[in-house]
């Protein structure tokens, strides 16, 4: 397959094997009785050009490991980098800027911005990364057509399936060509068919070479889509399996 | 990212509308009663500005404003005369008088009494009566004669018919009784309006001294012009130390004047408070409106964040919806006042607005964005990016 990403580079260094290097990483909420831990010592490496599956119950520390992944929390203890950059040693800004060239972002609700249209939606990376309005809309309609929303680049979320409304939401992910995408429950919000649809767009057309995507789910129907799924229970990676049937027993 | 700004606002129609409807307001509230405060404060001294001849006025010590009227001897226009610097100085007669109308009604009148020989001081522009006719300032040398203004000749002044019809204005050829004497109108002016809207009547200074209660001391002011190179403020200060009055430019009245009302009147604070509450509740529907949409947009900015916006681009993008508002409500409330102003502008109602006011309101409307504004930075500056997680 051809690159979907026509022009804009993000400015990452060359990707080492791993992109993501995590050990012995911990974080609680609260302070005293009312502390939560949430993750427990967790040891976790995405390769790339990998698709990883964080699976388990509601309340296990899925979210909170992405998010520390992604450099949105900071974790207690441990040790996690991403392409070898440690957000937790980087200043607000710095993780913020970084979050922004190397990551994409899949909502289980889209996070579409009600007021824009499909287009404008997709191009917001670009814009945040600096490029020009008219070069950034010319992308996101160009993305938009390889998700097969190519007539729909006009519309605004609300005139939109959920479906579509995800759709936009990968081509938004993808537009500024990250290296790493996280996708939040990206198929609870969809019906069995339509979230399968989903993910084999973001098989077929977020997988390539070097980029690795870290989807948090407890819908079982996708596991299939995974390369390999890292089972998680009370704030710890209980086992990581290359295969659903693996899962079972 | 300023275009997604200005969408993500302009979007939400409900709370746009609401922001621009709490800016309108409160840009319109301060604006319109400042400018009748404005306007009301131009009335109290409107008989000192349309009087452009004379430097100097000259009047009794204990004066404090031009309605206050501590009638001096005549002689006293004698010895400003022979303060050195002085080209001219001419009597000027101002007082209250009754006017009895035709269906036996009383109105006070301000009547002004000029120097019979040079007639300075005279109103600024004569008029066409309700037949077209105009008159003339030396009219007033003709017996019995005075001028009238036009807005108390068309209204308190006006002819009652029998039977209670529609009031005739005053016109050239009418007669007056101006306490219990016959004065004959010889010509209409324009005037500014006085403070307490009464009709003013001009005529000579003898006649109007006549006309006056009899009363030992009847000169009010003296006119001063200064000679060529004379230095104003100097001949002011010769007049008072030669004569004991005192003596003021004609600036130098006004805000005697304007800080007699300011200090011993409750109009500002009455209009204060108006343009307090325009200010304030301003302030909270604008403040409360636009915090409320930052807060419908939290779970937006948290996204923008987690994908890379920065600091300064969310304050930017919320800066520039506060620009905004701030500006179009600025706008419509300034439209509004202006519009309110050229409805009422022949009308009893004051109405003055400098381009001082349109810099205070702007402000008041800065102050009202910064605050609002100030309130969705702090929230959205403090956001926990990981929002976008919870569903």
């Amino acid at each position: 397959m051809t690159s979907i990403i026509p022009e804009y580079r993000s400015a990452i260094p060359a990707a080492p094997e791993l992109a993501v290097h995590c050990r012995g990483i911990t974080k609680s909420y609260g302070v005293g009785a009312s502390k939560v831990t949430a993750l427990r010592g967790i040891d976790l490496d995405v390769k790339t050009g990998e698709l990883l599956m964080l699976v388990g119950p509601s309340g296990c520390g899925k979210t909170t490991l992405i998010s520390c992944i992604a450099g949105i929390l900071d974790h207690d203890d441990g040790v996690c980098t991403v392409f070898g950059h440690d957000f937790k040693s980087m200043s607000q800004g710095q993780r913020t800027r970084l979050r922004g060239r190397t990551l994409g972002f899949v909502f289980q609700s889209f996070n579409l911005l009600p007021t824009l249209t499909a287009a404008e939606n997709v191009a917001v990376p670009l814009l945040i990364n600096g490029m020009t309005r008219r070069r950034a809309i010319a992308q996101a309609r160009e993305i938009l057509g390889h998700v097969g929303l190519g007539q729909r680049y006009t519309s605004l979320p609300k005139q939109l399936s959920g479906g579509q409304q995800q759709r936009v939401a990968i081509a938004r992910a993808l537009v500024h060509d990250p290296k790493i995408i996280v996708c939040d429950e990206p198929t609870s919000a969809l019906d069995h068919e339509t979230g399968h649809q989903v993910m084999e767009m973001l098989r077929s057309v977020a997988m390539r070479s070097g980029r690795s995507l870290v989807i948090v789910t407890h819908d079982a129907r996708i596991f299939e889509f995974a390369d390999r799924i890292a089972q998680m229970d009370d704030g710890i990676i209980q086992k990581v399996v290359d295969s659903p049937e693996e899962l079972k027993n | 990212m300023n275009f997604i700004a200005i969408k993500m606002l302009v979007g939400d129609r409900a709370k746009y509308i609401g922001i621009l409807i709490g800016l309108t307001f409160a840009s319109l509230l301060i604006t319109q009663q400042t400018a009748i405060f404005c306007g009301l404060m131009t009335r109290t001294f409107g008989a000192i500005t349309d009087l452009g001849q004379p430097d100097i006025w000259v009047m009794d010590k204990k004066v404090q404003f031009i309605d206050d009227i501590k009638p001096m001897q005549d002689t006293e226009l004698y010895r400003v005369r022979g303060v050195s610097g002085v080209q001219w100085a001419v009597p000027l007669y101002k007082g209250l008088i009754r006017a009895r109308l035709d269906n036996g009604n009383f109105q006070t009148c301000n009547v002004i009494g000029l120097d019979d020989a040079t007639l300075i001081g005279g109103p600024p522009k004569m008029v066409a009566d309700s037949t077209g006719a105009i008159g003339r300032l030396e009219d007033l040398r003709r017996s019995e004669a005075v001028i009238v203004d036009e807005v108390g000749a068309n209204d308190k002044l006006a002819k009652i018919p029998a039977g209670n019809g529609k009031p005739i204005p005053l016109k050239i050829g009418d007669t007056l009784e101006l306490n219990d004497h016959r004065a004959v109108v010889v010509g209409l002016c324009q005037v500014s309006r006085t403070f307490q809207s009464q009709p003013v009547v001009y005529t000579t200074y003898s006649r109007a001294t006549t006309f006056a209660p009899q009363e030992r001391k009847l000169l009010s002011f003296v006119l001063v012009k200064a000679e060529n190179g004379v230095d104003i403020q100097n001949l002011c200060n010769r007049i008072t130390q030669t004569t004991g009055l005192g003596a003021f430019t004609r600036i130098q009245f006004v805000w005697k004047t304007v800080d007699y009302f300011m200090e011993y009147t409750g109009i500002p604070i009455n209009f204060g408070i108006s343009v307090a509450l325009g200010f304030f509740v301003g302030t909270i529907i604008a403040g409360q409106t636009f915090y409320n949409f930052t807060l419908d947009n939290l779970k937006y900015f948290g996204t923008l964040k987690a994908m890379g916006a920065d600091g300064p681009i969310l304050l930017r993008m919320i800066l520039i919806q506060a620009v905004l508002v701030g500006t179009i409500g600025y706008g419509l409330g300034v439209g509004l006042a202006s519009l309110f102003g050229m409805v009422t502008a022949k009308t009893e109602l004051a109405f003055w607005m400098p381009w001082q006011l349109l810099a205070i309101s702007g402000f008041a409307v800065t102050i009202i964005c910064i605050f609002s504004a100030l309130l969705s930075i702090y929230k959205v500056m403090r956001l926990e990016p990981a929002i976008v997680f919870k569903t």
